[in-house]
């Protein structure tokens, strides 16, 4: 009974998950100025990790959570090097 | 010692995000990260950080249990106003006279500010000493100034100022 | 997934579920405010208690089935916890930037200029 409790958990979550990115890509190509596009696609970035982690938990395979790592790591740089970009311009003085 | 070893806890944190990275405690895993470690702390040292001193242990650890109970409750207070039936969200900058100018506490500050949803950090002016933060559920703003002055800068104060 | 105890079958369903609930309004709040500086607050749900509920969820069950995931899931954790307020207090910035720069609007400033709030 918990087991198909755990199952469709993950599955809804999943789902809620999608929807996230989903959210977060609309805001994207919505998004009036490069700023919102930016947060939108770091929101969609956090998200896509979560989804990974969520799979990784519903497989029980240790790889997509190695895959969340490098994606959480990523972003944040990707993150970082647009706004850096936006603030003057130029990535590295 | 430190001519050896510049930064002894900034090369440790070092060496365990290796091991927890390669999954092992073999001994070949502890002399590459420990050679890893070695460099990047001595890397480290050549960006002639600010000296920080940790006076009150303590208070830090306190300060960090009330900055996670403080996220949660926040987490709430933010997803109620996303999903509330309210059209309008009543947002806006605040200016806080800060007390605290050490580089490693304004950073903390910082860092504590901005992950807590509903508040974020924006500019601050070393000369005047004014910090600039932007609030989602803006009602009263001498609330929001006293709130950050008592909960966190007070605390702040104390261990890398006192 | 099947070799989980049932109390803690429950307890990670519940955690993955309010995880992904609290990253799904935090991206809600992306459309449905305003501004871009009220929007700035609606990702860190899903930074902050969001990738905290999932995280847990995660350790719990890769522990009980003695995954080799467990390490790699506290280092995300904490390394969200580092990154996640140092990137949106630099879009922050670059925005406020713009904002004064091309937009012409009269933002607050921490130099004392003006203090008119933003709406």
């Amino acid at each position: 009974m918990s087991q198909i409790f755990l199952a469709v958990a993950v599955v809804v979550a999943q789902g809620l998950l999608l929807l996230a990115m989903g959210f977060a890509l609309v805001r994207m190509l919505r998004g009036p100025r490069a700023q919102d596009r930016v947060l939108a696609l770091d929101a969609f970035q956090v998200n896509a990790m979560l989804l990974l982690l969520t799979i990784g938990l519903r497989v029980g395979s240790a790889l997509y959570v190695e895959m969340a790592l490098v994606i959480a790591l990523i972003g944040s740089a990707g993150t970082l090097a647009f706004s850096k970009f936006l603030l003057r311009g130029e990535v590295i003085e | 010692m430190r001519r050896l070893l510049p930064h002894p806890w900034m090369a440790a944190l070092l060496l365990v995000v290796w091991l927890l990275l390669r999954h092992s405690l073999a001994p070949g895993t502890w002399v590459a990260g420990g050679l890893l470690a070695w460099i990047l702390a001595w890397t480290y040292g050549r960006l002639a950080p600010p000296p920080a001193r940790v006076r009150h242990l303590p208070t830090l650890l306190r300060l960090f249990a009330r900055v996670a109970a403080d996220i949660v409750r926040s987490n709430f207070a933010v997803a109620r106003l996303v999903l509330g039936r309210r059209r309008r969200v009543h947002a806006g900058f605040v200016a806080i006279p800060l007390a605290l100018t050490d580089p490693h506490g304004l950073a903390l500050l910082a860092c504590i500010i901005t992950s807590t949803p509903g508040t974020i950090w924006v500019e601050h002016d070393p000369q005047r000493s004014v910090l600039l933060i932007h609030v989602l559920d803006l009602v009263d703003e001498t609330v929001w100034v006293e709130a950050i002055k008592r909960r966190y800068e007070q605390p702040l104060l104390r261990v890398f100022q006192s | 997934m099947s070799a989980l105890p049932p109390w803690l079958a429950v307890l990670v369903g519940v955690l993955v579920l309010a995880g992904a609930g609290f990253a799904c309004v935090g991206s809600f709040g992306l459309l449905r405010l305003r501004n871009f500086y009220q929007r700035v607050h609606a990702p860190t749900l899903g930074s902050t208690l969001g990738t905290f509920c999932v995280v847990l969820a995660c350790a719990l069950g890769f522990s009980a089935l003695q995954g080799e995931a467990l390490p790699t899931v506290l280092l995300i954790s904490a390394l969200l916890v580092l990154t996640a307020p140092v990137t949106l207090m630099m879009l922050v910035r670059a925005a406020l930037y713009r904002n004064r720069l091309e937009d012409g609007q009269a933002l607050p400033s921490a130099r004392g200029d003006d203090q008119k709030p933003m709406p």
